[in-house]
């Protein structure tokens, strides 16, 4: 079966020995933004990319391997969405250069798995033609063939791969449906395709009216309006319910993150209380001890049990964004935008960032605009990450109590932990008006987004994306987190005198807080709580684990929970400023370090530290005064 | 069908843009007013002189509106619409 005379890209006899017997191919997944090129490409690769169901969530190459049924493998490389080969933005310049094998790092692909949505062919087939004028063997992939035969559209396949000159596939790649004639083509032969006539490139009428012709010369039926889609639009969109539905959103995901985890945490909690005793009880009293009961097991613990928080935050990210309510979001918030002068796709880069900042900032590549894209940047650390919400729920239970508000809607609880959420946003987006009114002054960009329909999230999409978070958390807890928490502990029982460690205050630990201590009393912080700031540098919930392990070092709190243990140390108003003082401070390493790799200096990384740094002292601060 | 040339309709009703629109009214889309990279943009998404353009669903406050055209389901900001002049179909 290895037959592959057409294709330059596999002399036999060339790279590794140790390689089958046709060299590792290149292939290159190409197509318009939501066309499903990464469920495909997760399909072919078995490999977990996010994927989601609004455009432009594929911003860099990313690269898998594809395993054929007679054991050769293929390199599969997914490319973020293009409309054309004219890039304008940096993600559209990604899958240029790589095509044209301008990509540092990135082989030129030797075929094309061109993907495009067949329940709107007249207007996606407009791409066939620069990418069938670049030579290169191609198989057109007409995608979403359930929706299109559910809408009672149709296509021949075959009449349209005679008009193209290619191999035409129709797939479902979410239901795996006609995945086997990807893998036939990428086993085949790979001739170079032969369209019969392509029209001029650089003219879009022309490729348009291109596009229907083959397309009607293939019979192509367009689908029905999707009726669904329909209906729930003008209940998501309607003038008076809209909103509503969008508060009701945010509100109840936010109660159901707070109050659905909370007894898992607990519970939790009491795990590690318990198998911590345990612990204490099988090893030898001494350093060893210490180091695993009171440094590692309550530190790191406590952190640990915020997984479940993280984990329903991130399931409700997931459900939204893949059945396509997001786009509807982002509409709903759009005239925010306008306001504070940002662009329509800011927005999706702000969303993610309620995630994590750093794939945020990387998705900033879809902003054309330069300034735009850096206010992007700048503002989106002040969204609600999922490292913030450890920190919050931890204080907010120690602090807040648990009475119910506007008659059993929410609870004190849960509204503390909403108004961090406003709070971030609104921080976030009166930056922007500030930025965008004076540095970063820009013409407006024409808003453009395309609404895709309402589609069920699948249980396996969800799943993993659970899975990968969690993995995610698991790996910061056992690295990051891990190493601060046994430096922390080192740094705790240093300088030994007469063989003994030193009282946790009078420590290298104690005295690094204790030098700090005069810059946030007037925050209402003590030492303690300044160890616990230092570490969060590293990554915002390390803080928990610092507390958890000093509180477990010191005798007088060996005792208490953790929540506990802050309440002897902290005032209702240090908590608030606590809480503030996180909500605004730019805590997180891989932040910075994407910032200045996305913006390709120092001088944007450091300013932002230093804004957000301020502005979060001066929040804490008048917390502190104003209600303790 | 896709009409590319724009000036076979039927009666040309005075020119007005897509921000005229109100939500199921139906233009012709004639001629984008913006820089060429700009309307290249718009043309690929099916913004294309000749095509049908539907008003449908909007943001509360009217801005932005989602635009049926060419199949799919575009929303534009006002700013934008603005620059897409139309002729309507019939007069209403």
């Amino acid at each position: 079966m290895s037959q592959c005379g057409d294709c330059h890209e596999c002399s036999p006899g060339g790279v590794a020995t140790l390689s089958p017997p046709a060299a590792l191919k290149a292939v290159a997944l190409v197509g318009p933004p939501n066309s499903g090129k990464t469920t495909l490409f997760n399909r072919l690769t078995g490999m977990r990319q996010k994927v989601a169901n609004f455009p432009g969530v594929t911003v860099e190459q990313h690269s898998g391997i594809a395993e054929l049924e007679d054991g050769r493998v293929v390199n599969i490389i997914d490319l973020p969405g293009i409309y054309s080969l004219a890039p304008r933005s940096e993600d559209e310049q990604v899958a240029y250069d790589v095509l044209h094998g301008r990509r540092s790092g990135a082989e030129k692909p030797g075929a094309i798995l061109l993907v495009l949505d067949s329940t709107n062919l007249g207007r996606h087939l407009m791409l066939a033609a620069p990418i069938l004028a670049l030579g290169v063997p191609t198989l057109i992939i007409l995608n979403m063939a359930d929706e299109l035969a559910s809408r009672k559209g149709k296509v021949d396949a075959k009449a349209l791969s005679d008009q193209l000159g290619a191999p035409v596939a129709l797939i479902n790649a979410r239901g795996g449906h006609g995945i086997h004639q990807v893998f036939d083509f990428l086993a085949g032969a790979m001739p170079a395709p032969q369209p019969k006539l392509l029209p001029i490139l650089q003219d879009v009428p022309k490729c348009r009216e291109w596009a229907g012709a083959v397309g009607s010369r293939a019979a192509y039926r367009a689908p029905i309006a999707p009726k669904w889609t329909r209906r729930l639009d003008r209940l998501f969109l309607h003038p008076v319910a809209g909103p509503i539905v969008f508060l009701l959103v945010v509100v109840g995901v936010i109660r159901t993150i707070f109050m659905a985890s909370a007894p898992i945490t607990e519970a939790a909690q009491r795990g590690f209380e318990i198998s911590g005793k345990w612990l204490a009880s099988v090893l030898p009293d001494g350093l060893l001890q210490s180091l695993l009961v009171e440094g590692i097991w309550r530190g790191v613990g406590s952190v640990l049990v915020f997984l479940p928080q993280v984990l329903f935050l991130f399931l409700f990210i997931g459900i939204l964004e893949d059945s396509g309510y997001l786009a509807r979001a982002a509409l709903i918030a759009d005239r925010t935008m306008a306001k504070v002068g940002l662009q329509g796709k800011s927005f999706i880069p702000l969303l993610s960032a309620y995630g994590c900042a750093v794939p945020a900032i990387m998705a900033t590549r879809t902003i054309e605009n330069k300034r735009d894209r850096i206010a992007t940047i700048l503002i989106a650390p002040f969204m609600t990450c999922s490292a913030r919400l450890p920190v919050y729920a931890l204080l907010i239970a120690a602090f807040i109590p648990n009475r119910p508000l506007l008659g059993g809607l929410l609870t004190e609880q849960v509204a503390a932990l909403l108004g961090l959420y406003v709070l971030g946003f609104l921080a976030a987006v009166g930056t922007a008006k500030l930025l965008k009114s004076s540095v970063l002054k820009s013409a407006q960009a024409p808003f453009l987004l395309e609404m895709p329909s309402y589609r069920w999230p699948t249980l396996q999409s969800l799943g993993l994306r659970l899975l990968d978070r969690a993995v995610v958390f698991l790996r910061r807890a056992g690295t990051v987190i891990l190493l601060v928490t046994v430096i922390l502990w080192v740094m705790a029982h240093l300088p030994y005198t007469d063989g003994k460690p030193p009282a946790i205050g009078d420590s290298v630990a104690g005295t690094l807080g204790r030098t700090i201590e005069p810059i946030i009393k007037p925050l209402g912080f003590n030492w303690k709580i300044g160890i616990g700031l230092i570490s969060s540098l590293a990554a915002r919930e390390t803080i928990v684990s610092t507390l958890g392990a000093i509180y477990g070092m010191d005798p007088e709190s060996q005792a208490f929970d953790l929540q506990r243990a802050l309440r002897t140390d902290l005032t209702v108003g240090g908590a608030f400023a606590l809480l503030i003082f996180f909500a605004f401070a730019m805590q997180c390493i891989s932040t910075i370090a994407v910032v200045r790799r996305e913006t390709g200096g120092w001088k944007w990384p450091i300013l932002q530290f230093t804004y957000m740094g301020v502005l979060a002292y001066i929040g804490a601060f008048i917390a502190n005064h104003w209600i303790g | 069908m896709l009409q590319l040339s724009s000036n076979n309709g039927v009666a040309d009703a005075p020119l007005g843009s897509l921000v005229d629109l109100q939500k199921g009214d139906a233009a012709v889309l004639e001629r984008i007013e913006m820089s060429p990279e700009d309307s290249r943009r718009l043309m690929e998404l099916g913004f294309l002189p000749g095509t049908r353009v539907i008003a449908g669903c909007c943001a509360p406050g009217g801005d932005p509106r989602v635009f049926q055209v060419d199949g799919s389901e575009i929303a534009l900001r006002r700013d934008t619409a603005r620059k897409l002049k139309i002729r309507r179909e019939r007069n209403m």
